[in-house]
């Protein structure tokens, strides 16, 4: 899932990843969401849809969850579903 | 003069948002509120007067994301939206955007609605700005800024009700919905940089694993302790001297008015022991039945939900959740089961109602069956402490312990056995909150007003009904019926089925039961744990056949009676003491 691409602008450097990888405290913009429409639905409703900018607070061992900053707001993620969220950082 | 109802007023939003805080404003009736998502599983209502002679009957609906329908809740939920006639759409104002998604929604509906902005005082020092007027005009919609907890903007929000009338609005598709969402938050929401406050940063370490493990271990064993010392000193320096110095006179006196023996005396005084009453074993209506559930119980009835309550209010339990997520996703379930197992802690029946809470069938039997057989109730907790605590506190533990390697090791048998996974969750983990005295003390003065209309009579009628067993000698005919698994397999006395069979009632009689008997410390402990485990109470079993299903229920049932031979059978042959 990793992999480097060249902004619009072609000067800035996007790397993509997902929730998992993403390291604690980084910030990073949701590019997309790779589930059925039901794990969508879910996300979309607590604020987690493609172009919405988070911040990763923690993850857990032994696949725990991983706790994120949307707008003021924090929500718990399995971590399954944390998987399948691919995120861009700048 | 005030007619009947007239109009159906639903109240909705996501959840924790505070709609129970709104309802209870509006009705003044009295409802469980929390620091969590899920708080209220059923459908509350209430009555509010909503101008001079007109009454409204307003629900408390269950918080939902969005209309569609996902889960059991929302399925009712939109069949609520059906025949409701005014919506109060409850809204967290310091989570507009995503909230708005179920207004837009809402007000599709076609129902005359209003919005409330709740938590409005929490903006502030969230540095969140928010234009009612700009909102209002973007939503189309009446938009009232109020606080459930203190109460403020209730008054304008009843006048916006009176007059609030039905609008129409084109359905907008999805994408279109979030993109006037984002013009709307962008109109009336100013964001400002603000610092951490010292409530935040503690989130932030009771989140992450490194800290918020030492942390959530820390705040288990310090809610332990202050349930056990406020318990214990409620019974050593107020009920005890209340039942042996005050009561104890009077029933010795009445029992001499009865002339010390035969039917009504047995049934009312019970049998004296050693010319005495002794409240543990006289079992007579005025004495055990009494002394049980406000002398024994109640003490840890109320430390427990005092705790439970703050925490609650504090917004702990999500975060909790988050931190044991990864264990019990080896059980079969996710981090948010603790929710009813820890409710069932106080009671069972209020855990077995939250196991609503869960995604699906599997979860919802794993977390059903761990509950039952695995988690005992306060009041069974209370007479466990009491009785087998004279034998060393040691016992007590060996008791939990034994209850606690039950539920990890069933667990992961379920999970491997049944098929499915457990399902991923997605949760809010809501900010923390310092509890309000007064919500605190309202809560518990419910739930142990509960327990005393709910708990006291089940005891009495089950004393009563130990009399009457005991004459009519049906529990003689069962002792001999049941005594090659009570003897052979669990090497009690065949006396012991007396507590058996009333546990199917009331599980803190049937543990008092055990003290006449005369039972070896090792008897005690195996005793004990079989009636913890081997089937719920019947208040239990009736809330959780409704919430499984005939045939989940009897398959559960098949379990916890297997669990029950077989530990039992364990401890007898392993315990050495």
């Amino acid at each position: 899932m990793k992999g480097y691409k060249t902004g619009l602008d072609g000067v800035s450097e996007m790397e993509e990843k997902t929730l998992l990888q993403l390291g604690n405290e980084q910030t990073a913009t949701v590019k997309e969401i790779h589930g059925g429409y039901g794990v969508v639905r879910r996300l979309e409703s607590l604020g987690i849809r493609p172009g919405k900018t988070i911040t990763k607070i923690s993850s857990h061992f032994w696949r725990g969850p991983v706790t994120v900053l949307v707008g003021k707001g924090k929500v718990a993620i399995g971590h399954g579903m944390a998987q399948k969220i691919v995120v861009e950082v700048k | 003069m005030i007619k009947k109802p007239e109009k159906k007023i639903l109240l909705m939003g996501n959840p924790n948002v505070g709609k129970s805080a709104i309802f209870s404003r509006l009705t003044g009736a009295r409802v469980t509120i929390s620091n969590y998502p899920g708080t209220t599983v059923g459908f509350s209502q209430g009555y509010m007067k909503l101008d001079e002679d007109n009454m409204a009957v307003v629900i408390d609906v269950p918080g939902v994301y969005h209309l569609e329908p996902a889960c059991r809740a929302d399925e009712v939920t939109c069949e609520m939206l059906e025949e409701g006639d005014l919506v109060v759409n409850i809204v967290d104002a310091t989570n507009l955007e995503r909230n708005l998604f179920l207004t837009l929604e809402l007000r599709e509906r076609g129902r005359p609605m209003v919005v409330a902005l709740n938590m409005w005082d929490e903006t502030r020092h969230k540095g969140i700005e928010i234009d009612v007027e700009k909102l209002e005009k973007e939503l189309g919609v009446p938009v009232v800024p109020t606080c459930g907890i203190t109460g403020f903007g209730i008054k304008e929000l009843v006048e916006q009700l009176r007059v609030a009338e039905k609008r129409d609005f084109a359905p907008l598709a999805r994408d279109q919905k979030w993109e006037e969402i984002g013009k709307t938050v962008e109109l009336s929401q100013t964001l400002h940089h603000h610092h951490h406050t010292f409530l935040e940063r503690i989130e932030d370490l009771s989140t992450r694993p490194a800290t918020g493990l030492p942390i959530a271990a820390l705040v288990i064993y310090v809610s332990f302790m202050i349930v056990r010392s406020i318990g214990e000193g409620l019974i050593r320096y107020v009920l005890d001297p209340l039942f042996n110095d005050l009561w104890t006179p009077l029933m010795m006196k009445f029992s001499a008015l009865l002339g010390g023996g035969g039917l009504i005396h047995d049934i009312l005084i019970g049998r004296l022991v050693g010319g005495g009453i002794v409240y543990r074993e006289s079992f007579g209506l005025l004495t055990t039945g009494l002394y049980v559930p406000i002398a024994a119980v109640l003490p840890y009835i109320v430390s427990f939900y005092l705790v439970l309550g703050i925490l609650e209010d504090f917004g702990y339990l999500p975060r909790l959740a988050t931190l044991v997520d990864n264990l019990m996703h080896r059980l079969g379930l996710h981090g948010y089961a603790i929710v009813p197992m820890i409710l069932g802690l106080g009671c069972n029946v209020p855990g077995a109602m939250a196991l609503r809470l869960m995604e699906n069938r599997r979860e919802k039997f794993i977390a059903a069956t761990l509950m039952a057989v695995a988690v005992p109730c306060m009041a069974q907790i209370a007479m466990i402490v009491g009785l087998v605590g004279e034998r060393g506190g040691r016992y007590v533990a060996m008791i939990f312990g034994i209850l606690f390697a039950i539920l990890i090791i069933k667990g992961l048998i379920m999970n491997r056995v049944l098929k499915g996974k457990s399902p991923e969750i997605l949760w809010e983990i809501p900010p923390y909150r310092l509890p309000q005295p007064a919500a605190v003390i309202k809560k518990l003065w419910m739930r142990v007003s509960n327990f005393l209309r709910e708990a006291v009579p089940y005891v009495l009628l089950g004393v009563f009904i130990v009399n009457i067993l005991y004459m009519i000698g049906i529990f003689d005919l069962m002792s001999k019926v049941f005594s090659p698994v009570l003897s052979g397999l669990w090497g009690l006395p065949k006396d012991t089925i007396s507590a058996m069979l009333i546990g199917f009632l009331r599980k803190d009689v049937a543990v008092g039961m055990l003290a006449p008997l005369g039972l070896s410390t090792k008897q005690l402990v195996i005793a004990c744990t079989i009636l913890a485990v081997y089937f719920p109470c019947m208040a239990t079993f009736v809330v959780m056949l409704r919430e499984l299903g005939a045939k989940d229920m009897a398959k559960s049932a098949g379990i916890m009676i297997f669990t029950a031979l077989l530990v039992g059978t364990i401890l007898n042959f392993a315990l050495r003491f």
